[in-house]
């Protein structure tokens, strides 16, 4: 029964995570991953400076969304 | 399987073979062994693809040759899902295999341009999502159901056909060639393939055509939302929700996007409730009541300010939002298309099919049937998305057949969805909410005397009808709700209240199915006037340097002012046309995204020359060419025509006559007033169809020469010049498809044992 509800539940966060990835809210972790892959010597943004950074670079670089 | 892992990393189709780090293991699957794989026929995988051409085969031969008094909407699902099965199976493996020819050992732009903001390797089924939710939005539910008036069959096979052929190749090879450019935009790229002349002529046709579609689909919001106190409320909403969220976003939670989208989807759902509760009071009928000129307006002074205003405060949030209900709803359609499989009254082909004076849109079926559906088969403004943004995430080469063409298929999917949901309402209700005013009357008696009149086999409709379906969905009336969104609501509420809620919960679906249209339209609306807004900018840089700078804000107002006024003076001329509005605009808005997606072909054809394929070079040249043959005779007959329903300058000259010869009602235009406003529309209209047609033949032709130029190198041994950035070896590997490979899971694998540390090189910087 508990396997039952685990497997839901496990199914429900893949498929929230997935969501996630597609609407771009990983976006952070994956700034980190790269920055520390990359070796900066600074130390990364922080959470609040990054998604400020991220929508005020969208002012001057617009992405397109279709009819 | 891990000795000598050089000569693995060497071996290759792909000429000029790139050498990747000895020390990893091999970036790509072995050439060889992914041929292998692909000529390997298991009893058990002939046996899978027998069953799905039998199934698509019976289901082809259900809707096309088996005339019975209805047909299941299921055929539909099995007819579309078999043809996208086989078609990405083989048909983009020989595109892939002949023309992109990809390379997994070289790096994309995600890994050796990546810094973690904008070029970032992103997981493929995540990318898929992401550039779905980028390319579909209102046009593919809108287009099917316009079109739906020839009957279903010419509708139904355009978008599978179309799609397959035409659609997803474009979006493939667009996205493919950017990659290999590092992302560059259609634009650039049209401008180093096509030189001054052709590049310039694209660009200032992308910016035109931008225009025209932010207005169509500015249009169809409006048509919606007009005389709906219900839906102007639900809708209007939005706008704090939006806020609210970007509020949340920027200062109280940032990065929470998971968080504010679910607070946000909850806020517009009792939105939706609420409206139908603040329609029933006396003072949110009256306030909430607007005409369709107010609403316009309203858009109009919206559209400026939404696209002045920082990012975040309402476009990204309204963004996430719109994603949330796009894959949502898509969902939720297929369930319901499934589970409840309507039953079709809709004939094959219609009395109109044969016929060029159709009510809801003029002109014979070929060509305007190929141009009121576009999104959904073919394109043009999704080269724009192709290009640019998605090329920017892709994490292996080869896995752009998946993202581009599979990401196509599966808009094309919600096409056909939406066609299947106009067609299973009754087809007298379906000609009184699509075809103008000026037609029905405006009330439900007029409105089923002008329907039954049209003598349409088994329509026999009544104002019973009429003005039940109206009380059902929570409207004061459904009569020449033009626009196609409101007709795809009362689909989707004929079919899902039979899934969930009755009768009971028909209001909301309906204004559910509105809300999510708007939604996806304001993005697109948003979206289209800011990047317009650079384009221009761009454009005016060239001669005043100062526009240039994005952050320069009389410039930025100045340049979102002008497109705004240009989007907003072709709605307000389709808002009041006393021709209808949508009828004589949409072909407008299809011929432009046609010819975009011409030019974006164009530009391919190109590329596709300079690289040397010529033996494969019809892959693109068929849907080029079927692109222009339909968009220039398209155009032809709206600019030449001498039927006044079809040719915008033979209306003009019929109503510029009759003024002069003192009429004072002519048509469906009852005043003086009306008829000058017909001369003005059908002047800019008319003028408008030229410039498109001509930018485009200068764009078509310059890509001509540019492949005969390329043909005429080859043969007398002159090296091209090769636009591509230069290959970098990649560090990474991932599978290229849904389902891995046995070799991609072995080679996946051996990716697995190598530390972290060792993948990626010290960028240094």
């Amino acid at each position: 029964m508990s396997g039952g509800i685990a497997l839901v539940a496990n199914g429900f966060r893949g498929f929230a995570r997935y969501l996630g990835g597609v609407m771009g809210a990983d976006a952070y972790a994956k700034y980190l991953e790269h920055h520390r892959a990359a070796g900066h010597e600074e130390a990364p943004l922080s959470e609040r400076e990054f998604w400020r950074d991220r929508t005020d670079r969208q002012d001057s670089n617009p992405q397109g969304r279709c009819c | 399987m891990a000795g000598v892992p050089d000569q693995r990393n060497n071996g290759s189709r792909v000429e000029g073979g790139l050498a990747t780090d000895p020390n990893l293991p091999p970036a790509a699957v072995d050439q060889a062994r992914l041929d292998a794989e692909d000529r390997k026929w298991t009893p058990a995988k002939i046996a899978l693809w027998a069953a799905i051409a039998l199934l698509g085969g019976v289901a082809w031969f259900m809707l096309a040759i088996v005339r019975g008094e209805t047909v299941n909407a299921i055929w539909f699902v099995f007819a579309s899902v078999c043809t996208y099965l086989i078609g990405y199976r083989f048909y983009s493996k020989v595109i892939e295999r002949y023309i992109t020819k990809p390379d997994d050992r070289r790096a994309t732009p995600a890994e050796y341009k990546a810094d973690g903001k904008d070029y970032v390797r992103t997981d493929r089924n995540v990318l898929f999502g992401h550039h779905f939710a980028a390319i579909a939005g209102a046009g593919p539910l809108v287009g099917p159901v316009i079109a739906a008036q020839m009957g279903y069959l010419p509708g139904t096979i355009w978008i599978i056909v179309g799609v397959v052929l035409a659609g997803a190749v474009q979006d493939y090879l667009v996205m493919f060639f950017s990659m290999r450019r590092g992302g560059r935009s259609l634009g650039q790229m049209a401008r180093e393939e096509l030189g001054v002349i052709g590049g310039t002529a694209a660009l200032i046709a992308t910016l035109l055509i931008m225009v025209i579609i932010v207005a169509i689909l500015a249009l169809v919001v409006v048509n919606a939302l007009g005389e709906s106190p219900w839906g102007v409320f639900s809708v209007g909403m939005t706008i704090p929700i939006a806020l609210f969220m970007g509020v949340y976003l920027r200062y109280l939670r940032p990065g929470k996007v998971m968080e504010v989208s679910i607070i946000g989807f909850v806020l517009l759902m009792a939105a939706i409730i609420g409206g139908g509760l603040v329609a029933q009071t006396g003072w949110g009928a009256s306030v909430f009541h607007l005409d369709k000129v107010t609403i316009a307006w309203g858009l109009i002074i919206y559209g400026f300010i939404a696209a002045i205003l920082p990012v975040w405060l309402l476009l990204a949030p309204r963004d996430y939002l719109s994603t949330f209900m796009k894959i949502g709803v898509i969902v939720m359609l297929a369930l319901a298309i499934i589970v409840v499989r309507p039953e079709v009254t809709v004939p094959a082909f219609s009395e109109f099919a044969s016929r060029e004076n159709g009510p809801v849109f003029s002109g014979a079926l070929f060509p305007f049937l190929f141009v009121t559906i576009a999104c959904g088969a073919l394109s043009g403004f999704h080269a724009l998305i192709s290009s640019g943004t998605t090329p920017k995430l892709v994490e292996k080469e080869r896995q752009t057949r998946y993202i581009g063409y599979g990401g196509m298929l599966m808009e094309s999917f919600v096409a056909i969805m939406a066609l299947v949901a106009a067609i299973s309402i009754d087809r007298g209700l379906y000609f009184a909410m699509n075809a103008p005013a000026a037609l029905t009357g405006g009330t439900v008696e007029t409105a089923a005397t002008w329907v039954n009149s049209l003598g349409l086999a088994g329509v026999n409709i009544s104002p019973d009808l009429l003005a039940e379906t109206a009380r059902n969905v929570g409207e004061q009336s459904i009569v020449s709700r033009t626009g196609g969104a409101p007709t795809l609501a009362v689909g989707l509420a004929h079919i899902m209240h039979q899934f969930v809620g009755g009768t009971a919960l028909m209001g909301f679906w309906y204004h559910f199915a509105i809300m999510f249209e708007a939604l996806f339209i304001l993005t697109a609306v948003d979206a289209g006037t800011r990047v317009a807004r650079f384009m221009l900018q761009d454009s005016i840089g060239n001669f005043v340097p100062k526009f240039k700078e994005a952050s320069w804000r009389p410039g930025a107002w100045l340049c979102t002012a002008i497109m705004v006024a240009a989007w907003g003076a072709v709605l307000l001329m389709g808002v009041t046309d006393p021709l209808g509005g949508i009828n004589t605009l949409f072909p407008l808005f299809g011929i432009a995204n046609q010819l975009l997606a011409a030019i974006a072909l164009a530009v391919v054809l190109a590329i596709v020359a300079k690289r040397g394929t010529f033996k494969y070079l019809w892959i693109v040249a068929l849907p080029l060419a079927f692109a222009a043959v339909v968009t220039i005779t398209a155009s032809y007959q709206k600019i030449f025509s001498p039927v006044p329903a079809v040719g915008y300058f033979a209306n003009n000259a019929a109503f510029s006559k009759a003024l002069a010869d003192g009429k004072t009602e002519f048509g469906t235009a009852k005043t003086v007033a009306a008829m000058e406003a017909v001369v003005r529309n059908t002047a800019i209209q008319g003028w408008l169809s030229v410039i498109f047609v001509v930018l485009s033949i200068i764009v078509i032709a310059t890509a001509v020469l540019a492949t005969a130029k390329a043909f005429r190198d080859r043969a007398a041994g002159t090296p091209t010049t090769d636009n591509e950035d230069p290959a970098v070896p990649s560090r990474v590997f991932a599978p290229a498809g849904l389902v891995p490979t046995t070799a991609e899971r072995e080679l996946a694998a051996e990716w697995e044992n190598v530390p972290a540390e060792a993948r990626l090189e010290r960028a240094g910087h």
